[in-house]
């Protein structure tokens, strides 16, 4: 392991030097030498006088952490994807399915899937996260039990799911039925909480680029989830980051799952339409 | 040292029998956001409040902002503004105002406000994501408020 990452890193200064800048604001990420990913673009329209360019909270992260991410050999998120694999295969519940007895092969089925997440659901007339489909899949297609909400085996499924989308640019809808909830996310992303009185704006949007402690403070962008977070070796879903985002401003957090965690993970996944998936990417 | 937090802590006792700490809803602000008078009635202690400011879990205010004088302890942000050579620029009576409550000199800012107990949404208690319980307590006492104020007062280039 170390002497692959080793490897990886002499391979990528030669043919990229600018990665052993400090500030690592021009490198590139191709994944695996062939997944171009696009980690700058421009912000999307509904941004417009707020920010010009979004950018991947990638070009954060030292070098070292960035360079896991190019090589899916040196990317611990990838072992969750194999233990989701299992899962993607194992008859579960009373009704004797498999994932795959219903959508097949999961590199055809979920290709897309991630980048238009969180979506409208017209049966259910909500938005609905990933995370609720799968449930429901669960639940009242296989009669198996439901996930934890943002759990362990959920959280390796959604890198699944995310890897069959690497590289598509996240493209969620904020129009026609979603507008309100959207609203509504944008709305708790502006409200300062909690006794330090900060809003996911206050560090995100006006301080990005700046460090707080010895944190590089990036968009807080939601394209490269489930993260593998070096801080703590597992995989941290959308909803895990907020809830310590919302804790650290000495708030009470909102729970994963909540109604709304759900607005506001529309939100924000519509400031990155336009970056790629990365899931899993790695983090610290 | 031994001797002057020795009289300290005889000039802390006297003085509480006398006054309590202003309490935070009881603060006065000037128009430009100063406080004039001391919360605690006491004399500030530098030495503590360098300390105070780079502890983690009380000001932690190199969280956001470099200081050369506390440059041993590490990871200094860049949120605001350096604070070298900040008491050219305000009296102790208005770097107190910003400590209490640096909206009142910043409208909207982003640094919170050290001594204030109200007015939040959704206030936790601390850092474990729960809600808080009862009143709060504000994120600095009295004097320790007082004691960052009598180190930030140290920090002249003139
Ligand atoms: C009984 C059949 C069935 C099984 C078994 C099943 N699903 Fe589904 N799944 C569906 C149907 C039908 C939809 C479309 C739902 C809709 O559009 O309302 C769906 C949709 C999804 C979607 C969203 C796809 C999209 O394009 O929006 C995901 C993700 C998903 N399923 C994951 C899973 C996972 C993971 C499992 C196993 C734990 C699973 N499903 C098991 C029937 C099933
Ligand atoms: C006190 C500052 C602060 C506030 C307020 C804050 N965050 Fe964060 N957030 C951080 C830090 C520090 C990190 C880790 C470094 C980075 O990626 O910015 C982070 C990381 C993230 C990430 C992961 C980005 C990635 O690429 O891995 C997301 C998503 C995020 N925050 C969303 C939010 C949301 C949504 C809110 C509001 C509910 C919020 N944050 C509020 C400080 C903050
Ligand atoms: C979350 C970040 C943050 C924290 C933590 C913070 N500050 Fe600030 N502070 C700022 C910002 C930002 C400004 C500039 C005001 C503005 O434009 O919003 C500032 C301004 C100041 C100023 C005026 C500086 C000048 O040069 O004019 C002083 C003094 C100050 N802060 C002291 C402190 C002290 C002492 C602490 C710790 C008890 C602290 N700050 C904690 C963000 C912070």
């Amino acid at each position: 392991m170390k002497f692959k990452a080793m490897t990886a890193i002499a391979a990528l200064a030669v043919s990229a030097p600018a990665l052993l800048l400090a500030d690592a604001d021009d490198d590139t990420l191709i994944v695996n030498g062939e997944i171009e990913m696009i980690t700058k673009a421009p912000a999307p329209e509904h941004l417009s006088g707020v920010l010009d360019e979004i950018v991947s909270g990638w070009h954060m992260r030292s070098d070292e952490t960035q360079v896991m991410q190019a090589d899916d050999f040196d990317n611990p998120g990838m072992i969750y994807t194999e233990q989701a694999l299992d899962d993607w295969n194992a008859v579960n519940g009373t009704k004797g399915k498999s994932c795959a007895s219903c959508h097949g092969d999961v590199e055809e089925s979920m290709k897309g899937v991630r980048a238009v997440y969180p979506k409208w659901n017209d049966s259910k007339e909500k938005v609905y996260t990933m995370e609720m489909q799968i449930n429901d899949c669960l639940t009242d297609g296989m009669g198996a039990d439901a996930w934890k909400k943002s759990g362990a085996q959920m959280a390796a499924m959604e890198a699944l799911i995310s890897v069959q989308s690497r590289g598509m640019p996240m493209n969620v809808a904020i129009d026609g039925p979603a507008e309100a909830t959207w609203e509504w996310g944008k709305e708790l992303y502006y409200t300062r909480t909690g006794q330090l009185d900060l809003s996911c704006a206050s560090c995100h949007e006006e301080n990005y680029g700046n460090h707080i402690r010895s944190d590089h403070l990036s968009q807080g962008q939601t394209n490269g989830f489930p993260v593998y977070r070096l801080k703590n070796a597992k995989l941290t879903t959308v909803h895990g980051r907020f809830k310590g985002c919302v804790r650290d401003t000495r708030a009470e957090t909102y729970s994963p799952g909540s109604d709304e965690f759900v607005a506001l993970e529309l939100y924000v996944a519509s400031r990155g339409n336009g970056l790629s998936v990365e899931g899993p990417s790695v983090r610290n | 040292m031994k001797l002057s937090t020795l009289t300290l802590v005889v000039s802390v006792a006297a003085g509480s029998a006398m006054a309590g700490p202003i309490a935070p809803a009881d603060v006065v602000f000037t128009e430009y956001g100063a406080v004039e008078a001391s919360l605690s009635g006491q004399p500030g202690d530098a030495a503590n409040g360098a300390k105070i400011m780079t502890t983690k879990s009380t000001g932690n205010c190199i969280a956001c902002h470099e200081v050369s004088a506390l440059s041993e302890a590490p990871f200094h942000g860049n949120v605001g503004p350096s604070l070298d050579g900040v008491a050219d620029r305000w009296s102790e009576a208005e770097l107190r105002g910003i400590l209490s409550n640096a909206k009142k000199t910043y409208e909207g800012t982003v640094m919170p406000a050290y001594y204030k107990v109200d007015g939040f949404t959704r206030p936790g208690n601390a850092y474990t994501g729960k809600a808080a319980e009862g009143a709060l307590d504000p994120l600095l006492s009295a004097q320790q408020i007082e004691d960052v104020v009598a180190f930030l007062s140290t920090l002249k280039d003139e």
